[in-house]
């Protein structure tokens, strides 16, 4: 009992083969799309490899990369079968690597829905890691004159200023952490020695922060230092003052923007699987199509192609007696010797009885 | 005397008929990507328009999108002539219009030359705008609360950031302007008073600069206020801090980045210039090729092509006489004098104009 047959004449067969040709050459297109956004969105997190701690978000912009370039060589392989499909002489050199082509294009459409998962999936992954970065990001601003952090003041301070973020969850992070270096402090001075007493680590902790944090819409010029103190500033109240600082965190923002990004390309991605589910269902009928006329006797009269010969779990069946016979003669066989009669045998007992798991 | 005669056998002819025809799309798309060039001049103009002060340099990019519109129109009335030009039958019905034609294009042309001139000869006129557009933005940071000037400190602030510069020749500018308001002056307060005090106009001046003129490649946290006092900032020395701040001025830095988008335009609308007249001149062969060939039966022959009939200076009276004329006229109906004005007019007028 096959599946889903449709009737084709030789008239329907020539159109479905020329209707899937062009269909394969945009799908050729399609995937060098899905290959850019990869590139794209690779790019664009590299960008901000100082501020992330792990790369384990890379894997949807590397799935992409690869399913791009391997869905730009499937669907030319796809065309090429379509040329030679019309062509009774040509067309059975295909039928070995048609079957290889059916499991790599289905393999493609599940790694394609993977990664729309996978984009969703990560992002509390995202998050973590951003959070980590950051928090070193800070940590280090100071360390100016150490080799390997020296940059990390200027890539913090563009990005704050970028994004228009301040700090990891906001701008009171920057309490915490000494941001100023000790070469540029005083330490003679009454205050810096306060500061550096009142807590256990000796740090200078002020309630100020860099000025890349300083938001332009602000109509004040910027106000840095002393901000919980009400009465450092003139006309200024610390809890109903918003437009200062920028109030939003920096992890907050990087991850709006990345999933944003993320989300953008979901559309693109979603049409290629479509595009690419349609040449794989329109291949596997116009080769059942073909195959069924090529061995009537007028080649050209109407013949019936289906998707599967038997029903879902008949084929299921026949695809786990094939692999397992396949595992068989790949085993060390110590009866070899005795030829192929008696694994002809045993496979056949292996049809008559149900599958067992065992072997 | 003729400028320019090159003989032209039947197949010559077809070839540059061939050629022309392709040379005259190319030059259509060039006359698109002109259009384009100017749109993004334009756009780049206007987005800093609140720092300049007036719009004389948008003639540059004004003429290009005109010249790129035109340009189209040219080459692609060329391509139908060419089309038509291997058949005599169809040849003749362009005759009349392809003197006009030459006019035009040569005119849209010539403009597109004067275009690339002028990009390089209004730099001067660039830097006085923003001189005085940057002074009044300097001047009007602080008033965030005057309806009309409320965004100036943000667009201020924004281009400092992105351009990488600080005040209007340098930061300097920012100890000469009070660009504190008042409303966020204590003047209860000692301080404030005597700064006040310290000037004419009673203006609350400071050797400060707003927070974005701070580099954020300074290795160390950015120093704002009271730059010029090395006692107040601990190992800091007002005459040798260089990443602190931006050094460089706002003026300088726009004036460089569109001189060098200029630049970059102009090298292109040199190259479709070059196309174009290239085109016009192919365009030329081919018409007085053509025209020889009218009224023989045999369409075959080899003629002569040239570029003027006569020469340069003879044919550009050709082109003036009647404007002149047409000018002439119109005093002529003023003075009050009808009749026939040709010919005492003609002898009188030439020789002291000419």
């Amino acid at each position: 009992m096959a599946l889903l047959k449709i009737k084709f004449t030789q008239q329907r067969r020539v159109h479905l083969a020329q209707g899937l040709w062009l269909l394969s050459w945009m799908a050729v297109m399609w995937g060098g799309v899905i290959f850019c956004l990869g590139v794209y969105l690779k790019t664009e997190l590299l960008r901000r490899a100082e501020v992330m701690d792990n790369t384990e978000i890379h894997v949807v912009p590397n799935i992409l990369m690869m399913v791009g370039l391997a869905s730009i060589g499937t669907n030319w392989v796809a065309s090429r079968v379509c040329q030679d499909s019309l062509d009774p002489t040509r067309f059975p050199r295909w039928k070995v690597p048609l079957l290889a082509w059916f499991a790599v294009a289905t393999v493609l459409c599940c790694l394609l829905i993977a990664v729309v998962a996978l984009s969703y999936a990560l992002q509390g992954s995202l998050e973590e890691s951003l959070k980590v970065g950051l928090r070193n990001g800070i940590r280090f601003y100071k360390d100016t004159d150490v080799p390997g952090r020296c940059f990390q003041k200027e890539t913090i301070d563009r990005l704050q200023m970028e994004f228009r973020c301040c700090g990891n969850n906001n701008f009171k992070d920057w309490f915490e952490v000494q941001w100023v270096s000790n070469r540029y402090l005083d330490f003679t001075s009454k205050d810096v020695k306060d500061r550096i007493r009142s807590n256990v680590d000796n740090r200078y902790l002020l309630d100020g922060v860099p000025f890349s944090c300083c938001n332009p819409t602000s109509p004040r010029p910027c106000l840095r230092y002393h901000l919980t103190d009400n009465n450092a500033h003139f006309n200024y109240d610390y809890q109903s003052e918003e437009l200062n600082l920028y109030s939003r965190g920096c992890r907050q923002a990087l991850t709006d923007y990345y999933m944003e990004l993320m989300n953008s390309t979901g559309p693109g991605v979603l049409s290629v699987i479509l595009i690419q589910l349609s040449v794989l269902l329109s291949l596997r009928y116009l080769q059942t199509a073909v195959e069924t006329a090529m061995v009537l006797e007028d080649p050209e009269g109407d013949s019936e192609g289906y998707l599967l010969e038997k029903g879902v779990k008949e084929t299921i069946e026949d695809l786990k007696i094939n692999a397992l016979t396949m595992l068989k003669f790949g085993q060390v066989d110590p009866n070899a010797a005795e030829g192929s009669s008696e694994v002809a045998d045993a496979e056949k007992d292996e049809k008559d009885a149900p599958p067992s798991p065992a072997s | 005397m003729v400028v320019m005669k090159m003989k032209f056998p039947f197949e010559k002819r077809v070839k540059l008929a061939q050629g022309l025809w392709l040379l005259s799309w190319c030059a259509t798309v060039a006359g698109a990507f002109t259009f384009s060039l100017g749109c993004i001049l334009k756009t780049e103009l206007r987005r800093r328009a609140e720092v300049m002060d007036n719009s004389d340099v948008h003639v540059v990019p004004n003429t290009l999108m005109i010249v790129g519109l035109a340009s189209l129109g040219i080459n692609y009335f060329a391509s139908k002539v060419c089309q038509d030009a291997l058949d005599a039958g169809r040849f003749p019905r362009w005759k009349k219009m392809l003197k006009p034609y030459f006019a035009v294009s040569c005119f849209f042309t010539v403009l597109m030359l004067l275009a690339v001139i002028m990009s390089y000869a209004m730099k001067g006129s660039l830097e006085s705008s923003l001189k005085v557009g940057l002074r009044n933005g300097i001047r009007f940071y602080k008033d965030t609360d005057t309806p009309g000037r409320c965004f100036q400190k943000q667009n201020i602030d924004r281009l400092q950031m992105e351009f990488q510069c600080c005040g209007n020749t340098d930061f300097k500018d920012w100890f000469e302007f009070q660009w504190i308001s008042n409303r966020y002056l204590d003047f209860s307060s000692k301080e404030v008073k005597d700064r006040i005090k310290s000037n004419v106009d009673g203006r609350y001046l400071v050797d400060g600069v707003p927070f974005s003129c701070c580099n954020p490649s300074s290795p160390r946290p950015c120093i704002q206020s009271q730059l010029t006092n090395d006692s107040a900032h601990y190992n800091y020395e007002y005459q040798t801090e260089e990443l602190n701040i931006y050094l460089r001025g706002c003026r300088e830095a726009l004036v460089n980045y569109y001189m060098g988008l200029m630049n970059t335009i102009g090298a292109g609308v040199l190259s479709v210039f070059l196309l174009q007249a290239s085109v016009l001149v192919s365009l030329r062969f081919l018409q007085t090729a053509m025209e020889a060939v009218e009224g023989n039966e045999n369409t075959e022959i080899e003629t002569e092509g040239y570029l003027l009939e006569k020469s340069v200076k003879e044919t550009v009276m050709e082109y003036i006489n009647p404007v002149m004329k047409f000018l002439m006229l119109k005093n002529q109906v003023e003075e009050g004098t009808p009749g026939n004005p040709e010919i005492p007019t003609d002898v009188n007028v030439k020789p002291g104009l000419f």
